[in-house]
């Protein structure tokens, strides 16, 4: 029943991507999420857009793949390119009834579409190259600093990764209650709103209960290994930047110095 | 037909019939496996059977197409005759003549009181609140729990007791073919005997068509009279259980075993002693040894 939420899924392969250093890929990604805010022209989007495919044919996964999880986000995409799109006062170009679209509504509803598909590729990018437990040793390690202050980063980033892990584990189970009660003649398909959220009961009390029953074993199965917290913890795979880590910060400064010049350039030619 | 020619039972269009269902998951994709390929099968009113593949082989599969909970990737699954995935095919209806107990069927338990959950089965169909109860009534006392229980939390039941409680939920619904998934994982050997015995009183009783699904041989082998094994997403065998277990060396292949005691009937038999190695259980296989060995009659 979940099975089409490909959004943010790891996918196994092999690749240049999914060997690159987590720490870079987070700091890339933050990157390219602030890139697409500082370039705000057409022809800034396309170096976005060639930046971005560049990384998805380094990757190894099918673009198919990607694309097939953004239907996620379809719907928010038209509301907010709908509402850009009616809303914005200037030129008019169409007049539907008391709905009209202005130029400057047009260009900027267009913008904002092509933003958000690429921030939500590009992010979905990074978690589909990169395992959970990478990511949030990553995270551990760039907030080290951090520590100086008392922010209990490891604590942090471990219930990050237990909670990560427990997602697909969470839905498999949903999809095997939610089959054990169909079985038993519950109807989850009312279009009836109350008889909708009646007929959770059934599937919500017994995630919850395997939830709690989950977390008990697994603190358990913490303390039987004396699992202490982080004071002292060594890391089996410790991360160590390489010289691929390295050209990938270079070639990272690089775009985002190409990003910041096409906004303050201010090319004429450029919409 | 092999199934048609057990215990005389011919199959005449009631019950399931499978028509050459494959299911393929995640269709389309790289992750993309065939769970089950070209599989057929008849399965009539009031059978026992056992339905037996080592993990992964398809059996999960399979039983959810059962009562249609998949759609097969291709072929057809017809029930009194009809295809269950035609438009206007009633699935709520089928779903209580064909009752399923998923595996761990205790984790399914919601309600505040054990009687009230067994009853939502029954309060799913649409009966009064009357006959709800005595469904729910009946199928508990048929599970051994007794009316001490009904008011009790079904959290604060134990481990056997709670999956008593899960199976009378689906038994409340009167199903006419009621099939088990793994009905004993993860219970003691104690435990294990008591469901399996309890299943097979319900059989004897109820008169409906019960197919158990396991890993283990030993576990059905003294109970159904017809055992289909699975394996690699293929219908192997479907046989009475004596014929099945001479296959004992291409079970092993499919990581299965036939019970212990074909094992030493077998291996007397290399051994020079010359006796029919078709027992079922260790009192028939002791039978035949005595037999053999010109021994008095028990």
């Amino acid at each position: 029943m979940f099975k089409d939420i490909t959004l943010g899924q790891y996918y196994q392969t092999d690749s240049l991507l999914h060997r690159l250093d987590p720490r870079v890929k987070i700091v890339g990604t933050l990157v390219y999420i602030i890139s697409l805010f500082v370039v705000d022209t057409f022809a800034g989007y396309f170096v976005c857009l060639l930046f971005l495919a560049a990384m998805i044919c380094l990757s190894n996964v099918p673009v198919g793949y990607i694309v097939r999880g953004m239907r996620a986000i379809l719907i928010l995409l038209l509301i907010t390119m709908s509402f850009n799109l009616f809303l914005t006062p200037g030129e008019v170009l169409v007049r539907i009834g008391f709905l009209k679209i202005t130029r400057e509504g047009l260009i900027f509803s267009l913008k904002m579409a092509i933003r958000l598909s690429l921030l939500v590729i590009g992010s979905s990018l990074m978690t589909l190259t990169t395992t959970p437990n990478q990511l949030t040793d990553a995270i551990e390690s760039l907030l080290n600093p951090l520590k100086r202050f008392r922010v209990p980063v490891h604590e942090i980033a471990m219930m990050m990764s237990i909670a990560l892990r427990f997602i697909p584990i969470l839905m498999e189970e949903t999809d095997k209650i939610m089959k054990a009660q169909i079985a038993r003649g519950a109807d989850f398909e009312s279009k009836n709103l109350i008889k909708k959220m009646k007929s959770l009961v059934p599937l919500l009390v017994p995630l919850f209960i395997s939830a709690f029953r989950r977390a008990n074993d697994l603190a358990m199965a913490m303390e039987a290994r004396c699992y202490r917290g982080g004071v002292g913890r060594t890391k089996m795979k410790p991360l160590i930047y390489e010289g691929r880590d390295q050209a990938a910060y270079m070639l990272l400064v690089a775009y985002f110095a190409i990003c910041v010049l096409l906004r303050f350039l201010r090319l004429p030619f450029l919409i | 037909m092999q199934a048609a020619r057990l215990s005389g039972k011919a199959f005449d269009g009631m019950g399931i019939k499978l028509e050459n269902v494959s299911y393929i998951y995640e269709v389309g994709t790289a992750m993309q496996t065939a769970a089950l390929e070209d599989v057929s099968l008849e399965i009539p009113e009031n059978q026992f059977i056992g339905l037996i593949g080592h993990t992964g082989s398809g059996k999960s599969t399979l039983v959810q197409l059962l009562n249609g909970l998949l759609k097969p990737t291709e072929g057809r699954v017809l029930y009194n005759g009809k295809n269950i995935h035609e438009q206007d095919y009633d699935k709520r209806a089928l779903r209580a003549e064909v009752g399923l107990v998923f595996q761990y069927p205790e984790h399914q338990l919601f309600e505040a009181d054990v009687l009230s959950d067994v009853m939502f089965g029954p309060r799913n169909l649409g009966l009064d609140e009357a006959a709800c109860k005595k469904s729910a009534v009946e199928a508990l006392t048929s599970v051994g729990i007794g009316e001490e229980y009904f008011k009790t939390s079904p959290f604060d039941l134990s481990g056997g007791q709670k999956r008593r409680v899960a199976i009378a939920g689906v038994l409340a619904m009167h199903p006419k073919i009621l099939i088990l998934d793994e009905p004993t994982a993860g219970l003691d050997p104690r435990g294990r005997d008591e469901i399996l015995g309890l299943i097979s009183e319900m059989k004897q009783k109820m008169s409906m068509t019960i197919i158990l699904v396991s890993h283990s041989m030993d576990d059905v082998a003294r109970y159904v009279e017809r055992i289909i094994v699975m394996g690699h997403g293929k219908k192997i065998f479907d046989d009475e259980p004596r014929r099945v277990f001479r296959h004992y060396r291409e079970l092993e292949d499919l990581g299965l075993s036939a019970p212990q005691i074909t094992y030493i009937l077998q291996e007397l038999k290399e051994k020079g002693l010359d006796l029919e190695t078709d027992a079922l259980t260790v009192a028939e296989a002791a039978d035949e040894i005595i037999r053999k060995l010109g021994g008095p009659d028990r």
